[in-house]
């Protein structure tokens, strides 16, 4: 038996994330036999780039590559036949826990009839992982005595494997099977020349304390000189300053950023779970009371509206 | 248009959560307790569903224990029909879940079955897909707005790069995320009558569904504390820690 990771991409690039799943794969193929392989599967059309890509990627055996009109938007629906039809020679089904992996990993759960085990954080062995629940604050150690194990993996949870290096078989899947429930629509994909959240090195979010949307350009200015994503608490997407994808929080992003700075962010609970892994966590925030204070490396009583331009003008 | 909507009962998400000394579980035991925040987007949905004309009759369903009815009657009061209570002690995973549903949405025949995205404690994000794929429905989860056109559900998506927009034949299922709606208090008037909706109680045996867990809970512990709560002075200070202590700026 090996193990099947589903590639995170958008037909054009594959997203760093896999690689930190491929990761969590090899973490579980080390408690197996010796000869379980990882092969990494491409839903998607015209994604041939990306198949091109995913090959060269560290430890993989094969890449599968479904190019089909009918998984051009990964929808559910149409993705979970294909997963539960190439099912049957994997022991381990991972995908990364994004949108896009939450959406479908349950359905091939679901048609393979085995509980699936959501945003694993540590592999203690082939069947024993832990998890978090209550938005973290508390973590679960489960063991599955399922037939099959159905994982999405918490991807700032696992250092990724090497991007290159290999040149593993490109193997063509045939099937493709339309539902034909569902019908795509649109995407309004925010198009940005920042970093990914999930995947920068450097994360500056910005919360209630910004008091409005144009006040974001603040932090721009000082992401532009870290090379850092901009992410934003619940409280400023909530007050309508900035869209949903910015979100970092336990029903947002999870991020764990090397440097992490928080402005303007009181701290609740819901913000903490999605950042508190970052490695440094700077805060600036005129109110000394501020939560966020606690977990804070390093902590900054400031007027955020002085301290930022000071922080751009001095970096 | 027929709604079926799911509501869990939660630990209020005021409340801190404590970990049982055996580390076996966390302790709820005297511990307040409410609607799942998703699950109740998904009951004011509906509601908003009904008022615009859309939907003509609510049913709301809880799973668990006898208590599970407060909410049930919660929902009601914002604006449910009727309630289902499936009555078990068992501890559930989320494929149980979709199981006993399934079974619910075979006999209620609903055009839309409206869940939370995910409930605060175990924090799964399984059960609506796995009750779509169970019931061979179109889903669309993380939902930020709902409407009908011409027959078919057309439902905005929240996704990690922005938003996707979905066309769904019915019955479809569709479930809550935080931007969908804010939900409503209900009145004390509504209160009152939710008292005297129906309300039927079935187990999961009368229902058909056999609940297996292959899913054990070794350990529950506390995450990892983090040590923070030094200040700087100023913005040059801080400048030179990153610099020069932390070293996570060049």
């Amino acid at each position: 038996m090996s193990i099947l990771v589903i590639a995170e991409h958008d037909n054009r690039e594959l997203k760093p994330v896999t690689l930190n799943v491929i990761q969590a794969a090899s973490e579980i193929a080390q408690q197996l036999e010796k000869d379980v392989v990882i092969d990494l599967l491409i839903a998607g059309a015209d994604c041939q780039a990306v198949a091109e890509q995913a090959a060269e990627i560290a430890g993989i055996s094969k890449v599968l590559v479904a190019d089909n009109p009918v998984y051009q938007h990964q929808l559910a629906e149409n993705t979970s036949l294909l997963i539960t039809a190439l099912s049957d020679k994997y022991s381990h089904i991972l995908a990364a826990a994004t949108t896009t992996g939450k959406n479908v990993l349950p359905c091939v759960a679901a048609l393979l009839d085995v509980v699936q085990l959501s945003d694993v954080m540590a592999v203690e062995s082939a069947n024993t992982f832990k998890r978090p629940i209550y938005a973290g604050n508390a973590i679960a150690t489960v063991q599955s005595d399922e037939h099959k194990h159905v994982l999405t993996v918490r991807g700032t949870a696992f250092d990724g494997v090497a991007a290159q290096g290999n040149s593993a078989v490109i193997e063509t899947v045939s099937f493709a099977e339309d539902s034909g429930l569902t019908r795509h629509v649109s995407d309004q994909v925010a198009e940005s020349d920042r970093p990914e959240l999930t995947s920068s090195r450097v994360v500056i979010s910005g919360g209630r304390g910004m008091a409005n949307g144009e006040n974001f350009q603040l932090l721009d200015q000082v992401a532009n000189k870290l090379g850092a994503a901009v992410g934003a608490s619940r409280a400023a997407v909530d007050a309508g300053f900035v869209p949903n994808d910015m979100q970092v929080g336990q029903t947002g992003k999870i991020v764990a950023p090397e440097l992490y700075i928080a402005v303007g962010i009181s701290g609740a609970i819901q913000h903490l779970a999605g950042m508190k892994d970052s490695k440094v966590i700077v805060a600036i925030n005129k109110d000394q009371e501020a939560p966020i204070f606690s977990i804070a490396d390093y902590g900054l009583v400031a007027d955020l509206f002085e301290a930022l331009p000071e922080l751009e003008q001095k970096l | 248009m027929k709604v079926l909507v799911g509501v869990k009962r939660v630990i209020d998400y005021n409340v801190k959560v404590r970990i049982k000394a055996d580390r076996s579980d966390v302790d709820l035991t005297n511990t307040k307790m409410a609607i799942n925040p998703f699950c109740e987007i998904a009951v004011e949905e509906a509601v908003r569903l009904k008022e615009q004309g859309i939907a003509s009759e609510i049913v709301v369903v809880s799973i668990g224990p006898k208590a599970c009815q407060e909410q049930i009657r919660t929902a009601m009061a914002m604006g449910a029909d009727q309630g289902i209570h499936i009555e078990t002690e068992a501890k559930l995973n989320p494929l149980n879940v979709a199981k006993l549903l399934k079974a619910v949405v075979d006999e209620q025949k609903p055009d839309l079955v409206l869940l939370g995205k995910q409930s605060i404690d175990g924090d799964n994000n399984q059960t609506g897909q796995m009750l779509a794929a169970l019931s061979n429905m179109p889903q669309a989860t993380y939902a930020s707005e709902i409407s009908l056109q011409q027959e078919r559900l057309q439902v905005t998506r929240e996704i990690d790069g922005g938003l996707q927009t979905l066309s769904l034949s019915l019955p479809a299922l569709v479930t809550t995320d935080l931007r969908l709606n804010e939900p409503r208090f209900a009145s004390l008037p509504n209160i009152m009558k939710a008292k005297r909706k129906p309300l039927t109680v079935v187990t999961p045996d009368e229902l058909g569904v056999s609940l297996s867990n292959k899913v054990q809970v070794l350990e529950v512990s506390a995450p990892e504390e983090r040590q923070g709560g030094a200040l700087v002075g100023s913005v040059d200070e801080l400048v030179s820690k990153l610099r020069d202590e932390a070293k996570v700026i060049g």
